[in-house]
């Protein structure tokens, strides 16, 4: 054995980690969620005429939850895209309205558009924390059955839709239930 | 030095003590009562275990962030509720994985988080043992044969 081998070795290895520590993003925390049912959960619709909303209404259904605030800044940058999402009628979306108030709510989906089929109203953050949701917007993919398939923290890109979330609602969809 | 110079000083210091012992430094501002001091010790020691996920590295005690403050509180209920610390520790992983408590759990993907230090430590003692041996025998062997050693032994002795 060379004896250039051993500490070269340990450097090669150093590097490699460190390599690959360097593109993991610290703020993306795994979550438990994938592969596990949804968490269940009642909530009022931010519309006060409309009837609750629970996670039975999406059984057998392809969704998307979305959480999201009109306190959020970072909600407004993928906003588009999710209206584009609606407008093409690619996936039901839900728009988990977090620990937010009302009237600002409202008012924000006026002046931004709507791309919600259904807004359960979390003024509490209860349902929020149930789902491990730290930073808004979190962006939640549920299968027919009601497993989590993915959980999407931050913004959605263009390219996140693109190539993670959109190919994985065409799949399950193809998945009969 | 005269008083006129020192009195800056002494107000920067003053300062500095207030800044950092101030109780706005501390994120706790909620005031819950506990029925019990065991109910109390509970939840102190839970919300130091707890991080706040919005602001990596810092527990709950210390956060102000919006989230960390629900989550004192769901702890809060908790522990109101006769949950036991290890209860309301998993609730929290349940939710958002090993990764919320400090000290996470034993298992296979904490696995090397918990025991790579002590597996280098084994190695890094073998290493040193493979190498204190290596050296020893390099030295203790000769690169002259028995023949030649005397040979030098005679030489040596010419001399004096």
């Amino acid at each position: 054995m060379n004896r250039f081998s051993l500490p070269l070795g340990i450097f090669v290895t150093m590097v490699a980690l460190l390599a690959v520590g360097l593109t993991l993003n610290p703020r993306e925390i795994p979550s438990p969620f994938i592969g596990k049912p949804a968490p269940e959960f009642l909530l009022p619709a931010l519309d006060e005429n409309a009837s609750q909303i629970s996670n039975e209404t999406f059984k057998g259904k392809v969704w998307v939850l979305n959480v999201w605030a009109s306190w959020c800044v970072a909600c407004r940058q993928e906003h588009p895209l999710l209206m584009d999402v609606a407008n093409r009628k690619l996936v039901t979306i839900v728009g988990l309205n977090y620990k937010d108030k009302r009237s600002d709510a409202l008012e924000w989906l006026q002046r931004h558009g709507d791309p919600y089929r259904h807004i359960p109203f979390d003024e509490a953050g209860n349902v929020a924390i149930d789902y491990g949701v730290y930073g808004v917007p979190e962006t939640f993919v549920i299968d027919k059955a009601g497993i989590v398939r993915l959980k999407h923290i931050g913004p959605v890109t263009l390219e996140d839709l693109k190539n993670t979330i959109l190919p994985l609602v065409s799949e399950l969809e193809r998945i009969e239930s | 030095m005269n008083i006129g110079c020192q009195k800056p000083l002494l107000i920067t210091i003053v300062l500095f003590f207030s800044v950092i012992t101030s109780p706005f430094g501390h994120g706790q501002q909620e005031i819950f009562t506990f029925s019990t001091a065991k109910q109390e010790t509970t939840y102190q020691a839970l919300i130091k275990e707890l991080r706040c996920l919005v602001c990596q590295n810092q527990n709950l005690a210390d956060s102000n962030a919006g989230l960390a403050q629900d989550l004192r509180r769901k702890t809060y209920e908790m522990v109101i509720a006769g949950e036991t610390r290890s209860q309301i520790a998993q609730y929290m992983v349940n939710r958002y994985g090993d990764f919320v408590l400090y000290r996470p759990q034993v298992n296979r993907s904490t696995f090397i988080l918990w025991f790579s230090p002590f597996i280098f430590l084994v190695l890094l003692i073998s290493l040193a043992f493979h190498f204190i041996r290596k050296t020893r025998k390099r030295s203790q062997s000769s690169d002259y044969s028995e023949e030649q050693l005397a040979h030098i032994k005679s030489l040596m002795q010419d001399k004096r």
